[in-house]
């Protein structure tokens, strides 16, 4: 570590310390006030009103312990069970939803030993450089008010001006291993916090349930709704069109004697007629896996894309081999519809994509120069690309300020699969 | 003339061998699969080649990657692609090399009997014919090419496609001698040096494919 890092990240832990001593008070305080709302609850349920706000003040300390411990590089995840749809502010239903959290009571257990290790270990924090520095200006001051009067580290008291030029270097020394210990002191201070603060097993695997099952619900919804589609086109479409080429060409049979003429005009009506379905079908498959993301991939399929735009689009890539199937589809509508988007709605003159793999994370993004302003309430197509990358645990961040530019970020978990493999058996 | 032929389809592959022999080509190879195509391709090195993209194993490009890697080791080797679906990217690569005898069709075009068999000995005479969705794609984007005229750049569409000055005549009503004049107008204003005419036309076409 450079030594600028080191004084710096010493100083940030020096100041975090006192900020645990400060908000570790707050939390004797709070747990009073919890208790005084839990015990009105029978006094003309004054606790359905009081617990609640009482509940977003405690949440909010430890919300701000978690943030802290966030800077000392401890992630705690929030616990808590989301607010159910029907329940107010305060209230019936809010107190419920609060009492049948076990993350509540975690937190109201939380409360003095956090506060006891917050203050010892904010104190310990903050004394060993203080002292350094106490060490470090005792010098003068010592000059100033006169010998036999105080001591510092190892001597004591100090009674020459010799004695008290030693008490410089003590104080440099007490103040280099106050900054080189205070980042570990607070880290043990997160960690002790992560115990009470962080989100049961359980409780984690409750709320990835739930989770799931919505974008489980979302992914069954979308297929069955994309089957329909393809169902509705093939059947008014190319089938459609296959039963009067038919027809035609029955009737041309019919002719060929008769009338060869006739016979000859009802062929080249037919023959268009097969032209036609072929179009129809392309544009489905296209809507359907477009062939050109089964033979090139993530990478070719969006540079294709690319040019087929009106939008001069920069398609800057590192992903290279095969992605499995279903992520690769997934990945590749996601872009083309932010893509299309950027297109249609933004106005912008020029658009990019970038893709990349960290270990197994795909991120890519797709930006323009446009005006900016895009709602993913109000259109279908961002909801649409957020609701496609959840079926996978992906997930999409849109920055879109009003003037622009739009960002779309999206991250996709993906495991490349061995490059230039397939399960598709479609033939060109 | 002689023709290779690769296709895994068994129906279209008869069906193209027939189709070509009745208008005396001689078809001296037809291959079902990406890897015997190359080795066909070097061994028989036909007057033009008709190449499915998508073809086994793996059913990705690798008539593509057949037709380029053939033109690497037999520059310019007369390649019509065929396929279900077009991609500008793919032309691109496919004029890559910057010399003529290359073709990029849709499948469906085989049905217009006359058309195709035309594209094919355009091709083995070093023609460039792309097909009419590749062009009307570039169109629709309307990029670039901005020195260019709308008129100028609807003749540069047709030479894509692979049509002679006559034929662009007909088609856009005016004469032939306005259609060469739009050409040398082109050729000047995306910089291409006078040299043979149809390297020329070869040039522009991937202009217009890259702008």
């Amino acid at each position: 570590m450079e030594t600028r890092d080191w004084l710096r990240e010493g100083l940030r832990a020096v100041a975090g310390g006192a900020l645990a001593v400060a908000l570790s008070v707050t939390n004797f305080l709070l747990l009073v006030l919890f208790v005084v709302a839990l015990a009105l609850t029978p006094v003309l349920g004054l606790g359905l009103i009081l617990l609640p706000a009482v509940t977003a003040l405690v949440r909010l300390r430890t919300d701000a312990a978690r943030a802290v411990a966030g800077w000392h590089g401890v992630t705690i995840e929030r616990p808590y069970r989301p607010r159910p749809a029907a329940a107010r502010p305060v209230g019936w239903r809010a107190y419920r939803w609060i009492v049948t959290d076990p993350a509540t009571w975690r937190d109201l257990a939380w409360l003095v030993p956090g506060a006891i290790v917050g203050l010892v270990g904010g104190f310990a924090t903050l004394l060993i450089p203080v002292y350094g520095v106490e060490g470090i200006v005792l010098l003068p001051l010592w000059i100033w008010l006169g010998t036999g009067w105080y001591g510092y580290g190892v001597i004591w008291p100090i009674e020459t001006v010799s004695d008290g030029l030693l008490s410089l270097p003590q104080g440099a020394l007490f103040l280099a291993i106050g900054l080189a210990v205070a980042p570990y002191l607070r880290r043990y201070d997160a960690l002790f916090n992560r115990l009470l603060l962080a989100p049961t097993t359980n409780a984690r695997l409750r709320a990835r349930v739930t989770q799931l099952s919505h974008s489980r619900a979302d992914t069954v919804d979308a297929q069955a709704a994309e089957l329909r589609r393809i169902e509705r086109d093939l059947h008014d479409g190319a089938q459609a069109r296959l039963v009067s080429l038919g027809m035609t060409i029955g009737l041309a049979e019919e002719m060929l004697g008769r009338d060869p003429e006739s016979a000859r005009r009802l062929l080249v009506e037919a023959r268009e007629a097969s032209s036609t379905a072929l179009v129809e079908l392309r544009h489905l498959v296209r809507g359907i896996h477009p062939p050109v993301l089964a033979e090139r991939g993530l990478d070719g399929a969006v540079r294709a894309l690319a040019l087929n735009l009106r939008l001069p689009t920069a398609v800057e890539s590192e992903v290279t081999g095969r992605l499995d199937i279903p992520v690769e589809s997934a990945a590749y509508f996601a872009v083309a519809e932010a893509l299309s988007n950027a297109t249609v709605h933004s106005g912008a003159t020029v658009a990019y994509v970038t893709m990349r793999r960290d270990g197994d994370t795909l991120r890519m993004e797709v930006g323009d120069d446009g005006r900016g302003g895009a709602d993913p309430d109000r259109g279908t197509g961002l909801k649409g690309i957020g609701r496609r990358l959840a079926a996978f645990d992906g997930t999409m961040t849109l920055s879109s300020p009003p003037g622009g530019p739009t960002i779309v970020t999206m991250e996709l978990p993906c495991a490349l699969s061995s490059p230039r493999t397939t399960l598709s058996s479609g033939t060109d | 003339m002689r023709v290779v032929i690769a296709e895994d389809h068994a129906l279209l592959r008869d069906g193209l061998t027939r189709l070509l022999e009745a208008f005396e080509f001689r078809v001296v190879a037809a291959v079902d699969n990406g890897p015997a195509l190359l080795p066909a391709l070097l061994d028989h090195k036909p007057d033009v080649a008709v190449v499915d993209v998508r073809l086994p194993p793996t059913f990705t490009d690798e008539g593509l990657q057949a037709a380029i890697a053939v033109r690497e080791a037999v520059p310019g080797q007369p390649v019509l692609v065929l396929s279900q679906h077009v991609e500008p990217l793919y032309a691109r690569e496919l004029l890559g090399d910057r010399s003529g005898g290359v073709g990029y069709l849709l499948k469906d075009r085989v049905s217009d009997v006359a058309q195709f068999i035309d594209a094919v000995r355009q091709v083995a005479r070093g023609g460039t014919v792309m097909d009419p969705e590749v062009v009307a794609r570039l169109l629709d984007r309307s990029r670039p090419l901005d020195v260019l005229t709308a008129r100028e750049r609807e003749v540069l569409g047709e030479m894509a496609a692979g049509r002679s000055n006559a034929a662009i005549a007909g088609r856009l009503f005016v004469t032939e001698k306005a259609v060469s004049k739009h050409i040398n107008n082109i050729f000047t204003k995306l910089g291409l040096p006078p040299s043979e005419d149809d390297n020329r036309r070869v040039l522009a076409v991937l202009a217009y494919l890259n702008a």
